[in-house]
């Protein structure tokens, strides 16, 4: 399986697979503002529509998931399509914030991938572990958001 | 006025010149490459927000470093904040010099923070004047009509 041919547009059959028509709708998280504004340019250059989120907890909010909201199963099916956010934030890291998505029955099927611009094998291997799609290098290049964006329309 | 064509000569070179002498990386080359018709100041927005947040985290760590009992592992996360906005500008020296500061927030060494702090206001202050410089030259460029 292989999405490198990040110069061509991904038109394998995905026709019907994608449920959100050609816009995933994508929830990015990082306390850097910096970062966030180059993930969400990155991720609507692909195409996608961005919400971003500065912390976790406000991206815990946003779907939903928050302390104070009762995890309601009635709110909107999956309100986005993939969540990427960073490892290293103050207060709930990326990893706690993947663990809190895959323990809801509401998120846990919505793909998670973390960025960081750290290489740590262990840190890597537990973030795959955990449920995560990918592990991305930052800073972000745009051939690394077509790759996952290839990836994301291959799942069914 | 000048040319269009000297303009642009004098634009490339020092564009060169940035890369050469290792202000810029590629990362850079990535940030206006991402640059279209939606965004068309999307580089001097992103560049603004590093130096407003920049200059934030600058007095944060100046402030920090003057408490009487530092708080190295503070030091430390707004060292990684811009260590990180600087990498993803591709503001290499800036980015480097972060990266000598952690190694003396390991060691809680303050002599050795102080001076680092010091050599990361220069390399910001210079990687500003440059970033500055480059825009105002592809001002003056597109108003000559390139």
């Amino acid at each position: 399986m292989d999405a490198s041919s990040s110069s061509s547009s991904c038109s394998s059959s995905s026709k019907g697979m994608m449920d959100y028509g050609n816009e995933p709708h994508v929830l990015a998280v990082d306390d850097n503002i910096i970062d966030r504004k180059l993930v969400e340019k990155l991720l609507k250059n692909s195409s996608c529509k961005v919400t971003t989120a500065e912390n976790g907890l406000r991206a815990l909010e946003y779907l939903g998931l928050g302390d104070d909201q009762k995890n309601n199963l009635e709110t909107m099916g999956s309100k986005v399509n993939l969540i990427i956010t960073d490892y290293c934030m103050p207060g709930m890291t990326g990893y706690d914030l993947l663990k809190k998505v895959k323990e809801s029955n509401a998120m846990k099927e919505v793909p998670v991938v973390i960025m960081s611009s750290e290489n740590i094998p262990t840190r890597i291997n537990k973030c795959l572990e955990e449920g995560a799609q990918m592990f991305m290098l930052k800073p972000l290049k745009q051939s690394d958001v077509k790759k996952l964006r290839c990836q994301l329309m291959k799942r069914s | 006025m000048d040319g269009v064509a000297q303009l642009k000569k004098r634009l490339a070179d020092y564009t060169t010149s940035l890369y050469d002498e290792g202000y810029l990386d590629d990362q850079f080359v990535q940030l206006q490459q991402l640059q279209d018709e939606s965004n068309p100041e999307f580089v001097v927005e992103v560049v603004s927000l590093f130096f407003q947040d920049s200059q934030r985290l600058l007095s944060e760590l100046a402030k920090a470093l003057e408490q009487q009992s530092v708080d190295f592992r503070k030091v430390d996360a707004y060292v990684h904040q811009l260590k990180g906005s600087s990498s993803s500008i591709g503001a290499q020296r800036v980015q480097r010099a972060c990266i000598s500061f952690r190694n003396y927030c390991d060691d809680q060494n303050i002599e050795g923070c102080l001076k680092c702090l010091q050599q990361l206001k220069n390399e910001y202050s210079l990687m500003k004047n440059k970033l500055e410089t480059l825009f105002k030259l592809e001002q003056q460029l597109l108003e000559a009509g390139g």
